[in-house]
């Protein structure tokens, strides 16, 4: 490590990297800049003036509201289903053993392996056999299936860190199940939920593939843009809107990213 | 004499592995009881009986004459010293000392000041505001101590709590922990694989093997007196005879065991005396450890410091009091 820091990189990698960098987020700049455009029928370069008047369109869309209401409706409830659900599962994989064990942590993980199209096709065959109306539950349904994988995947390394004694510890001590939860267990894997949490929440916003299989006819955001896309008229307003869209999330993704960053070590080890 | 723990015919049995069978015990109250044994043997599983953590499969457990299955840990007036420490790495010295007392409800100053006697009863004052990262593997040690004495525990339970303390610091700790026991006068119950530290600390010792107690008794009686071959092995080191041999010694036809440091060399042959070959002198300073062969064994014997250490080679003598050979039962 010590070599790496006095060594200075030769300036090809500098270029290569600030390259890749820019080629990363330059496409998102320019969503940014066609927000202010007076150009709303094609997205034309330079911008032939500048405008803050898709900001007052697009407040009194009802449509983006909507749209918006839903997604952060679903959003919601899956993330809120996902934590109660893949804490649990996480704790029962982490903390028991039995049979077909592994069989279920696989089973759990599966769904965000497979291409989300054939659990999208999957979720409406099963939702028209069973005579399931499409509803704002039918697309939880459909995101609560890969938002409780994160909230799994994250509290269930987390787990893994945390000594077994320590809930011995606090039953030794007095304390009955849900105090030793709310006293020892949550403390502990409280980051890790809240990163989880913060990722199946950005997960579920910006879903496309599988809403359009368990929407119907309703319209989350990302599903809303996609279809604003191929209108000719007020083009910008998109552009509003995922600009919003990205201020509002990179936050709390940013937070998760600190909050995780420093919980290495394994809680309760005795070095 | 109140009896703090009663085990009768206490069984935990996983599967087909039988981790305590039909154990027996009884430990008195303000009793420093050690359960020594191999690791597997039962000595851990029987603690944990005790604890709460594990119940029996089948017998009848009392703690201070109360029926303890079927009863959680929370439940029970009886705490634990986690063989790694289990301190609460989210909370700071002083919370974890006073985790007991905040889940039963008392209030912070009150909670804080029984903290804080606690951690002076571990002579770590003024530790409170730590995290417990930031302590050395002793101070943790402490911190368990407190955390468990602060409920005020009728018996104080301790898994292999010296384990992960290097050599000094163990010695002082034993004398530390003896001394607290003796002025608290509760009823500590130690589990170890280390039979130095069962016999130097305990009252009374069990030994353990493959899930029975094969002994009970004071430190001196299980070391002057074994009551089989693994006991006179696995506590101390012994010199094993085998019934032959013990034949021809005292006419009695058992196995018998003799303590290394109760056998002398002798130069020439005498009465009684068995002749051999020195095949290893083993210097540990105090000492030297001399490995024998005679009577197709290998026998060892202590030479103190200022005796003069034959060479390896040398033909020697054993010489011994006969009434040092202790006689014990058949099983193994």
């Amino acid at each position: 490590m010590r070599s790496d820091r006095r060594a200075r990189a030769p300036l090809g990698l500098k270029l290569a990297a600030a390259g890749g960098l820019m080629f990363l987020h330059l496409p998102i700049l320019l969503i940014f800049v066609y927000a202010f455009t007076t150009e709303e029928k094609s997205y034309q370069w330079p911008p032939p003036d500048l405008t803050l008047r898709w900001f007052a369109v697009t407040w009194n869309r009802p449509d983006v509201w909507q749209a918006l209401g839903l997604s952060v409706r679903v959003a919601l409830v899956s993330t809120a289903m996902a934590l109660v659900l893949g804490t649990l599962c996480a704790a029962a994989v982490s903390r028991s053993r039995f049979f077909g064990r592994e069989a279920i942590s696989l089973l759990i993980i599966l769904p965000i392996a497979l291409p989300g199209i054939i659990t999208g096709i999957s979720l409406r065959s099963a939702f028209s056999i069973a005579e399931i109306p499409f509803s704002t539950w039918t697309i939880v349904l459909g995101h609560a299936t890969f938002c409780i994988v994160i909230v799994y995947n994250n509290a269930v390394a987390r787990f893994r860190r945390t000594s077994g004694s320590l809930i011995e510890a606090s039953m030794d001590l007095g304390a009955d199940g849900f105090q030793t939860f709310r006293h020892v267990i949550l403390p502990n894997i409280g980051t890790a939920l809240l990163a989880g949490g913060m990722l199946a929440f950005a997960l579920s916003f910006d879903e496309v593939i599988v809403t359009t299989f368990t929407a119907g006819q309703q319209q989350t955001l990302p599903i809303w843009m996609l279809e604003e896309l191929v209108r000719p008229r007020q083009r910008p307003v998109t552009n509003v809107v995922a600009m919003v869209v990205v201020l509002v999330t990179l936050l709390p993704i940013l937070a998760a990213f600190y909050l995780t960053r420093d919980g290495d070590h394994t809680a309760g080890a005795g070095k | 004499m109140t009896s703090a723990v009663t085990f009768q015919k206490v069984s935990r049995h996983y599967g087909a592995v039988r981790a305590v069978d039909e154990i027996d015990l009884e430990i008195a109250e303000g009793e420093f009881f050690a359960m020594l044994g191999p690791s597997g043997s039962g000595k851990t599983t029987s603690l944990r009986l005790i604890a709460g953590f594990e119940q029996p499969t089948a017998g009848h457990i009392e703690i201070f004459g109360q029926t303890a299955e079927g009863i959680p840990p929370y439940r029970r007036n009886v705490n634990t010293v986690f063989q790694d420490y289990a301190l609460f790495p989210h909370l700071n010295v002083i919370d974890n000392v006073a985790y007991g007392l905040m889940v039963k409800g008392v209030s912070r100053p009150d909670r804080m000041k029984a903290a804080e006697e606690a951690l002076a009863l571990v002579q770590l004052p003024g530790y409170g505001g730590r995290r417990p990262g930031q302590l050395s593997g002793g101070q943790r040690q402490r911190v368990a101590l407190a955390r468990a004495l602060i409920n005020q525990p009728k018996v104080l339970l301790l898994d292999e709590p010296l384990g992960a303390l290097d050599l000094k610091l163990r010695e002082q700790m034993q004398e530390e922990l003896k001394t607290l026991q003796k002025s608290l006068g509760i009823t500590f119950v130690f589990v170890t694989h280390d039979q130095g530290e069962a016999l130097s600390m305990a009252d009374r010792v069990a030994v353990f093997n493959e899930g029975k107690i094969v002994q009970v008794g004071r430190p001196q009686d299980i070391y002057a007196r074994p009551r089989s071959r693994f006991v006179a092995d696995f506590v101390g080191s012994s010199n094993i005879l085998p019934p032959d041999l013990v034949h021809r010694l005292t006419g009695e036809h058992r196995w018998g065991s003799l303590r290394p440091e109760l056998v002398m060399l002798s130069a020439r042959a005498s009465e009684g005396t068995l002749p051999g070959r020195v095949v290893a002198t083993n210097y540990m300073g105090a000492a030297t450890r001399i490995a024998v062969d005679a009577e197709d064994l290998r026998l060892h014997t202590i030479a103190p410091a200022g005796m003069t250490v034959p060479s390896v080679g040398e033909t020697v003598f054993l010489a011994f009091d006969h009434g040092h050979l202790h006689l014990m039962d058949d099983e193994p």
